[in-house]
């Protein structure tokens, strides 16, 4: 059987991490293409119910990048969005989606190395996770 | 300190009483109206606006039934205000509630005299139905709960109230006392100057505070709140995975009654009736496609997680949303469990203060770092 192969939804702001995944590319650094990046203007928009509908259509992992505090293209999106993530988190931990699953970084314009580690650690700790306990309920429960 | 006013009565004259107390208040202009739950015509009580000092006489403040929260009546009265002097007589839930949509602007106390009744609990509707024909009274009601004896024949009090550790409110101007004033007596007390200065345009004379109410209310608290923690772990012992959830949302028909009856699922129109969720033929066809089968209505598990999200932190433990399930699926354990941890991550506690602000309308930078891990 192969290996299993985590399926992670990414949402990049614009401006810092996905622009660092752009560098990560024309620096031909390779990391994994379990990341599904969605392209979004700012971390700040990225509303609470698209990380549950990642999580429910069976998403092993969210990955949210955004730039670090303080460099935020709209002031302070990014801070909203950690305040939504750590209130989105003690919901889903409840029910076995945890911190180990559900992933805030900072990641600036110019850090690529910084954005393959993370797609590499990530990665890994999801390989070691295994599925999410979402993908075994299926859409008749839900 | 607060000051005491005692109303003293016979049996059965509790509310004659207190009609007189709210009579006074409207006659010597302290309020130009009283939102008070009043006896209806046949059966069943309901808050209900009174601006006549002469139709006071059906005010029945402690009858245990909360049939909408008061918290969204008070929006409607409030949010466009008139202008004019309220008194508003609400359980410590509903206040609690208030608190919150004071916070959001969709209630405005400006004008507001907060009242709040001491609650040993409520009936659900159909059980105060039963309750009323058994002859039962706010004052019956009042003195065998202050017993410990809330069940009456086949049913007892909401679920909600069981486990909630909030007899006596907090943030109000005045408070109804019941709680540990003695058989034959309530008390009005006056926290606030606000309150103070209503109390004596009502025509009552201030008095004695009632000797046992701190010890009662402080043992009543306790109770409960091991009720509630003992809740608490059983729930979550029982709902422990997304499978256990879906399971406990199973009689769901996605009604949404439970969020029209909650007073603070604040959003004046939500999401999950907009087009965002009218979806294409072809939609469904492609999700039944993914799995092989789709079950209908949809999205059931992702609406109750999103309502987790986004009123758990302003959950005040009121108990409508089981009340209001046509489906009897026991919504408030799920939510309050749920509102015990995402309040307690922001050491936030809804209704507690209307100088808090609530969680998701202030952020700093330097705050939550262990949500990334990182530092710079």
């Amino acid at each position: 059987m192969s290996e299993f192969e985590p399926q992670i939804v990414a949402f990049f702001c614009n401006w810092c991490t996905f622009t660092a995944a752009d560098l990560a590319g024309t620096s031909r650094l390779s990391y994994p293409p379990n990341l599904k990046i969605i392209r979004v203007m700012c971390t700040g928009m990225v509303d609470p119910k698209y990380v549950t509908k990642a999580f429910l259509n069976g998403a092993d992992g969210v990955l949210i990048g955004g730039c670090w505090p303080g460099d935020c293209h709209y002031m302070n999106g990014n801070l909203k969005a950690r305040r939504r993530v750590a209130n989105l988190t003690e919901v889903l931990k409840q029910y076995g989606i945890d911190e180990q699953r559900f992933w805030l970084r900072w990641i600036a314009a110019s850090e690529g190395t910084m954005l393959k580690e993370v797609a590499d650690q990530m990665t890994a700790r999801l390989k070691e996770l295994g599925p999410s306990p979402l993908r075994t309920i299926g859409q008749m429960a839900m | 300190m607060s000051k005491f006013a005692q109303l003293s009565f016979q049996k059965d004259g509790m509310n004659k009483e207190l009609a007189g107390f709210f009579q006074g208040m409207l006659e010597n202009g302290a309020v130009e109206a009283v939102l008070v739950p009043m006896a209806q015509a046949k059966q069943g009580v309901r808050l209900s606006l009174v601006t006549s000092a002469e139709h006071t006489a059906p005010v029945d403040p402690f009858a245990p039934i909360a049939a909408v929260s008061g918290a969204k009546i008070a929006s409607s009265l409030t949010a466009r205000p008139s202008g004019r002097k309220l008194a508003m007589v609400l359980r410590p839930c509903e206040i609690r509630a208030v608190v919150e949509l004071s916070k959001l602007k969709q209630v405005n106390l400006d004008d507001v005299l907060l009242m709040s009744v001491d609650c040993l609990g409520r009936y659900e509707n159909t059980d105060f139905a039963k309750f009323q024909e058994q002859g039962g009274t706010s004052e019956s009601f009042l003195e065998n709960a202050q017993a410990g004896k809330t069940v009456t024949a086949d049913f007892d009090i909401a679920g909600a109230c069981q486990i909630c550790e909030f007899p006596s409110a907090d943030n109000v101007d005045l408070r109804l006392a019941a709680i540990g004033a003695g058989n034959g007596s309530v008390f009005i007390e006056a926290v606030t100057s606000k309150g103070k200065q209503a109390l004596e345009k009502s025509g009552l004379q201030p008095g004695a505070a009632p000797a046992g109410r701190d010890e009662a209310v402080k043992k009543l608290t306790a109770a409960r709140t091991e009720a509630r923690d003992k809740k608490f772990s059983e729930l979550r012992k029982e709902v422990n995975s997304f499978e256990a959830l879906a399971d406990k949302l199973s009689a769901c028909i996605n009604c949404y009654n439970c969020r029209v009856a909650c007073p603070v699922c604040y959003c004046k129109e939500c999401v999950f009736v907009t087009d965002t969720f009218r979806h294409t033929g072809d939609q469904y066809m492609l999700w039944a496609d993914q799995s092989g089968a789709l079950k209908l209505p949809n999205d059931t598990l992702f609406y109750h997680l999103v309502r987790m999200t986004h009123m758990s932190l302003l959950c005040v433990g009121c108990g409508q949303c089981t009340s209001a399930c046509p489906n009897d699926i026991d919504l408030m354990p799920l939510f309050r469990t749920c509102a015990d941890k995402t309040q307690a991550r922001f050491s936030y506690q809804a209704g507690r203060s209307l100088e808090e602000e609530q969680p998701m309308a202030v952020f700093k930078s330097d705050e939550l770092m262990e949500v990334t891990g990182q530092v710079k």
